[in-house]
């Protein structure tokens, strides 16, 4: 809690009018729920305690109720992701071919826990159920962009020349 | 993504120029499609050369990924498969600028219809190839084949003519009539009547009534629809049109992943241009009915594939499924009288209406119906998207189409159905593949997942690893689900661990049925299948890993023993090399031993034998 207080201090005051727009898009369409969260976390990468009360107080639902909502589904964070994300697909298929080895290479490579982002900001490293490209298992998606036929040794290369790109996003 | 195009460009059917086409579906892109793409079009610049570049979607090869087909104007069209950029300029001078077809990439020819084509010598057909002879490509015949980013390309090949057809000539109650009489079946593993379906949707009156497409396709090892969505998306539209019709329904809802990027931009694409042309939206072909589709992207909760946990999502509220009655026929989304449909089901629609469901019920089984496309993966030579008619055996997908298991390995069992199917033995090879036969083998159709295991696979960490998912995607209404498959998840840790004890499969199989009958919904209902098909099929290895400690397959890290089997040690020591407390002894001459007073355990060694020779 302590660490969330720190970064809400850094971000000083959050600009809200690119959520207005969003849920001016969205004004009086049934069940816009989730697509607003959705355009909201895109924008400002993940959903932030304002954004969520702006919402709660736009659409008329409790901001406890949009947490339940924002809580059950894996897509949505409450929490700032890095600068790049990597997605480890952990599908049937994968996991055959060994997708822990290549989950516990960059979790060792990047010194960071499956699920959390480096100290750097620079990596997220994440697993994800299926990610439908079975037959190139297993593999891995760095910012969207898929990588097939992963091999553990190929995970510090990939790292190298993703941090050779700086911040850049 | 994709340049836009003038829509009312119509296309000759034979092409004057050269055509390229690049499979980008993301099989593809995952391949290095995108290098490839972006080095013909340097390349052909650089020789000078014109050629229309297209990028088509999934034609089932995807181990041969990055596929190139060169068509060449009046001659077949050419596969290629395996294709980096460096191979590009050779292909471009040779192929496209002389004529000649450059044989040590190409795989097949494809000569198409109506364009008078001028075949190739001493190189196969595509569809005479050993992965494709055993197919029955009826769905996903466009796949891979057209541009789905282009409707005219699906017009040409047939499409939207079953829409024509049931609008101009055939009242809703005539539609519902042929698809019942076809015998379709969902495609989305439970495998439901959709003419008693569409039905049942028909007769409620409402002011109101939705048809949804379900495109969750969660599954892991699953991805028919993806490629059906990628490459033939313009199918799913008119199929769901044709339901929308037969129901009554007033609006339509694509509920689709979010891990779907490319299938989800292909399908907005698709959605724009139909409604250009008057194939959806208001007042469709000029008829009195109307019908609007909007996609809905999922959140990431595979609970959403159940029916009424996705229409609580559409809602905007947790994906939390709910006790039935009333059905989602009845009142399903804002309760309203809803159909659900998987994408693949939809995609049968207008070939039935098509060709007649006389045609169509030729296909199958007596209780099955049509094909069934499968994403076979795993262990396997010729992994990728396969279709199938009903009722062939596992062991013509396995070794007929798949190629069998590479590396000389032996084949161990196939998994079907994914979280909720169940793996089949070698001794099931021979039984045929339908709905009623795969349910009393212990496994399930599920959506369509495949996934071969060899004997390298170790079936209580599969079991394990499919609860895994469950227990991590059950949403937690119901108990026995939220507790059942987390207590159950524990008994197979602590045996993958070496710290089961013998009344653990006793207790498994109890509280498996336990589970099965008291959960909520099919998530919970079937989440105990693989450890139950498992247990029946593959007892003794349990018991390896109870009685004995020890991983028959040497996949569970705890029960490792650190030995060298000799007879499996190629002397290569690679292991050596890799020991940070050099306990490892041995040279090219002599078997690695592994000093246990030395060893920390740290699995390296095992990690880095290619010849599985440490366990």
């Amino acid at each position: 809690m302590g660490k969330r207080k720190k970064q809400a201090a850094k971000e000083e005051v959050i600009d809200l009018s690119k959520a207005e727009e969003i849920l001016d898009n969205y004004e009086g369409v049934q069940g816009a729920l989730i697509p607003v969260l959705q355009k909201i976390q895109y924008e400002y990468g993940y959903l932030q305690e304002e954004t969520i009360n702006l919402v709660a107080e736009r659409m008329n639902i409790s901001a406890s109720e949009i947490i339940g909502v924002a809580t059950f589904y894996s897509q949505f964070r409450l929490e700032p992701r890095g600068v790049h994300i990597v997605k480890v697909c952990c599908g049937t298929a994968c996991h055959v071919k060994g997708a822990t080895k290549i989950t516990k290479e960059f979790a060792n490579k990047l010194n960071v826990a499956v699920g959390s982002t480096t100290e750097d900001n620079m990596f997220t490293l994440e697993e994800v159920a299926c990610l439908g490209a079975c037959s190139l298992a297993p593999i891995i998606t760095l910012d969207g962009n898929v990588h097939g036929n992963m091999a553990p040794d190929g995970v510090g290369n990939i790292i190298q020349e993703t941090g050779k790109h700086g911040s850049s996003k | 993504m994709a340049k836009k195009k003038s829509l009312t460009a119509k296309k000759k059917v034979t092409p004057k120029r050269p055509m390229i086409i690049v499979g980008m579906g993301t099989c593809g892109l995952g391949a290095g499609a995108k290098a490839v793409l972006e080095s013909i079009e340097k390349e052909l610049k650089k020789q000078k050369q014109t050629a229309d570049v297209i990028s088509t979607g999934c034609i089932g090869l995807c181990s041969h990924e990055v596929l190139v087909d060169v068509a060449m104007p009046d001659y077949s069209r050419v596969t290629y498969s395996k294709v980096k950029p460096d191979i590009i300029p050779q292909i471009i001078e040779e192929h496209v600028g002389k004529g000649n077809v450059v044989k040590k990439y190409a795989i097949s020819q494809m000569p198409l219809n109506g364009r008078g084509v001028k075949q190739y010598r001493d190189l196969p057909l595509f569809d005479e190839l050993d992965q494709n002879k055993n197919q029955v490509k009826v769905v996903t015949k466009n796949c891979g084949i057209i541009n789905p980013e282009d409707i005219d390309e699906y017009i040409m090949s047939g499409g939207y003519k079953a829409l024509e057809k049931i609008l101009t000539k055939m009242t809703p109650k005539d539609v519902i009539t042929e698809i019942g009489k076809s015998g379709l079946r969902g495609r989305g593993g439970g495998g439901f009547d959709t003419g008693w379906k569409w039905e049942s949707t028909a007769k409620y009156v409402a002011d109101q009534k939705y048809i949804i497409c379900n495109a969750d396709e969660g599954d892991p090892g699953a991805f028919m629809d993806r490629s059906l969505m990628e490459g033939d998306p313009h199918a799913l539209l008119e199929g769901m049109v044709i339901g929308g019709y037969a129901t009554g329904s007033t609006s339509g809802y694509i509920y689709i992943r979010a891990e779907y990027p490319l299938a989800i931009e292909r399908l907005k694409i698709a959605i724009r241009q139909a409604k250009e042309r008057g194939y959806l939206g208001k007042n469709i072909l000029n008829t009195k009915y109307s019908l609007d589709i909007i996609i809905k992207e999922g959140a990431g909760a595979f609970v959403c594939g159940e029916s009424t946990a996705l229409q609580f999502s559409i809602e905007g509220k947790r994906g939390m499924p709910r006790t039935r009655p009333p059905q989602s026929v009845e009142a399903g989304l804002w309760d309203k009288p809803t159909c659900l449909n998987n994408v693949e089901t939809f995609a049968n629609v207008p070939i039935i209406i098509n060709q007649g469901a006389a045609w169509y019920s030729k296909i199958g089984t007596e209780k099955s119906k049509g094909t069934k496309i499968f994403a076979l993966t795993g262990n396997i030579k010729h992994a990728g998207l396969i279709e199938v008619p009903m009722g062939i055996t596992v062991r013509e997908i396995v070794f007929d189409i798949g190629g069998g298991v590479p590396k000389k390995k032996k084949f161990k069992a196939v998994q079907i159905g994914g979280p909720s199917g169940g793996c089949l033995p070698e001794s099931y090879l021979d039984s045929p593949i339908d709905y009623e036969s795969l349910k009393s083998a212990g496994a399930m159709m599920g959506s369509g997942s495949l996934v071969v295991v060899d004997e390298t696979t170790c079936m209580v960490d599969m079991a394990r690893f499919f609860l895994d998912f469950c227990t991590n995607e059950s949403c937690g209404k119901c108990p026995p689900c939220r507790v059942g498959t987390v207590l159950m998840l524990d008994i197979l840790n602590r045996i993958t661990q070496g710290e089961g004890k013998e009344e653990d499969l006793d207790v498994l199989e109890k509280m498996s049925d336990e589970v099965r009958t008291m959960s909520l919904c099919g998530l919970g209902q079937s989440a105990p299948n693989p450890v139950k098909s498992t247990i029946r099929y593959f007892r003794d290895e349990y018991l390896a890993h109870i009685r004995d400690k020890e991983c028959p397959t040497a996949t569970c890290v705890a029960l490792h023993k650190y030995t060298v089997i000799s007879d499996k040690c190629t002397k290569c020591t690679l292991c050596i090399k890799n020991c940070p407390v050099d306990a490892i002894s041995g040279s090219r001459e002599e078997a690695a031993f592994i000093d246990k007073e030395k060893c920390i355990e740290c699995n390296l060694c095992y990690d880095k034998c290619n010849f599985m020779a440490i366990k």
